[in-house]
């Protein structure tokens, strides 16, 4: 297990006396005292991400005195974000996440300077927005940002406090130190594109990044402080189905690209090492689709095809397209047998990607007349019936 | 041997449970077991030429197993094989 490490956050600046009041609690912890409240009120924090994990982890940072939180997020808060995302409230959809949390920070801590980066994280600014932090914290949503966050804070040696989630389970660990190893050492490489569902897709509970996102944010001023013992060289696995949580050894990879042989000196384009791009949904001699509006037209028509739809039950109890019948992918390919070869046939899912993959296995299986259904069910109350609820 | 292997949850539902009772001398052993009882299971935890993925770690107890010999490594009776893998969601 590591020890604890020198304080990440080495200048100290004076508290005034609303400050001594308000950090009394931490003033008055050994571990933490006054000189432990200035290093935080120096120190300078980036989270990627004002989502899930961001939103618990920019709440107990500025709560906790952090002087400086940059934020790096591009997004607007939706109304599907609320059920985990507290750091936003009903009256900020539609506005960006970063002055919906902006405004909930100030509100929370006056004392405590945001920073926003109202921006896609990039191989092109990576470097120059981590630069001036002395940690980063991922609280990103894609594996192609988790990469270049990962390569920028070994480059720059900023230590990246690493944690992602997925339905009712999370990871998270303290990667890019200079004694620890980094996320690739863990995984050299990501998955496929479309092999593991989004959380938009496959759904995860709502407290879930506020149980991971809470350990980040200790982890992160453990770090700052220089106090106990950090998850570097440790992956905590939590589930919170079991309410189990593991720590596993992770160990540093002589032979990683990154922290081992450093033979990535610079930045690289991060979304062709994730295979996006690649993507059959943006091949265009891919897949054949139907938009919602010609699906709605073959249905006026009364063409004879068949419309498939692709997702869970447990989805299809939300919401349906009339005319439908429910084949999930899950059972997809022992469902084959059913399809008629000489029939038009429309494919549909979610969003699109199950759909198309499930297009894949009959054009494989020789299916010629195969349509996916252009954004899914989601796309299909947008344009044709706003009575399908979306989710 | 008898060795456990751990699934998480998403790919629970394409075995039996979390939890699957298998044998074998080695990793790989326990994992070929295990796709061939569960075919559907089979492509998320190796490839077709049935070597581990670089996107799904395997910890023999606590120890990741690309330190101790990848697939090759050997298990012994009562051993714990844990499935993690990369997720991304934020």
């Amino acid at each position: 297990m590591a020890t604890a490490t020198a304080p990440l956050a080495t200048q100290l600046e004076e508290l005034s006396s609303d400050e001594i009041l308000r950090y009394s609690r931490h003033l008055i912890l050994p571990e933490v005292a006054l000189e432990g409240q200035q290093r935080l009120k120096a120190s300078r924090v980036l989270l990627i991400g004002a989502g899930g994990l961001g939103s618990p982890l920019a709440l107990y940072l500025a709560a906790a005195g952090v002087g400086t939180i940059g934020l790096v997020d591009f997004d607007v808060v939706d109304v599907t974000n609320l059920q985990r995302q507290i750091v936003h409230g009903s009256k900020d959809v539609g506005r960006p996440k970063l002055e919906s949390a902006r405004d909930r920070l100030k509100d929370l801590n006056p004392h405590v300077h945001v920073e926003g980066f109202e921006t896609r994280l990039t191989s092109e600014n990576a470097l120059e927005i981590v630069r001036d932090f002395d940690i980063v914290i991922d609280g990103t949503d894609n594996f192609a940002t988790r990469y270049l966050t990962n390569d920028a804070c070994v480059i720059l040696g900023k230590p990246n406090v690493y944690g992602s989630i997925y339905r009712f389970e999370g990871q998270s660990s303290v990667f890019a130190t200079e004694e620890g190893p980094c996320y690739r050492c863990l995984y050299p490489e990501p998955p496929p594109p479309g092999l593991v569902p989004s959380c938009a897709e496959g759904g995860v509970l709502g407290v879930l990044p506020g149980l991971v996102g809470t350990i980040q944010a200790t982890e992160g001023i453990k770090l700052l402080l220089g106090v106990g013992e950090p998850l570097i060289g440790r992956l905590l696995l939590i589930d919170a189905l079991t309410m189990q949580f593991r720590a596993m050894r992770l160990r540093k990879n002589p032979n990683c690209p990154a922290c081992g042989t450093r033979e990535i000196r610079e930045l690289i384009d991060y979304d062709q090492f994730c295979g996006i791009g690649g993507d059959p949904l943006q091949d265009p001699n891919g897949i054949p689709e139907l938009t919602p509006t010609e699906l709605a037209a073959k249905q006026q028509r009364q063409d004879d095809f068949d419309l498939i739809d692709v997702r869970e039950p447990h989805e299809w109890a939300i919401a349906k397209i009339p005319g439908a019948r429910l084949v999930p992918l899950s059972a997809f390919t022992d469902s084959l047998h059913q399809f008629d070869s000489a029939r038009d046939i429309v494919v549909h899912c979610k969003m699109g990607g199950r759909s198309a993959k499930a297009v894949r296995q009959l054009q494989a299986a020789g299916f010629k007349k195969v349509w996916n259904l252009a954004g899914g069910i989601l796309r299909w109350s947008d344009e044709v019936d706003p009575k399908v609820p979306k989710y | 041997m008898a060795v456990t292997l751990f699934l998480p949850t998403v790919l629970a539902k394409l075995a039996d449970g979390r939890a699957i009772e298998s044998t074998g001398d080695t990793v790989g052993a326990v994992v070929a077991d295990v796709a061939t009882r569960y075919p559907n299971l089979a492509p998320r935890l190796r490839d077709e030429a049935g070597q581990p993925y670089p996107f799904v770690t395997f910890y023999l107890n606590d120890e990741d197993i690309r330190f101790n010999g990848g697939f090759d490594a050997k298990v012994s009776d009562g051993d714990e094989l844990t499935v993690v893998p990369a997720i991304a969601g934020g």
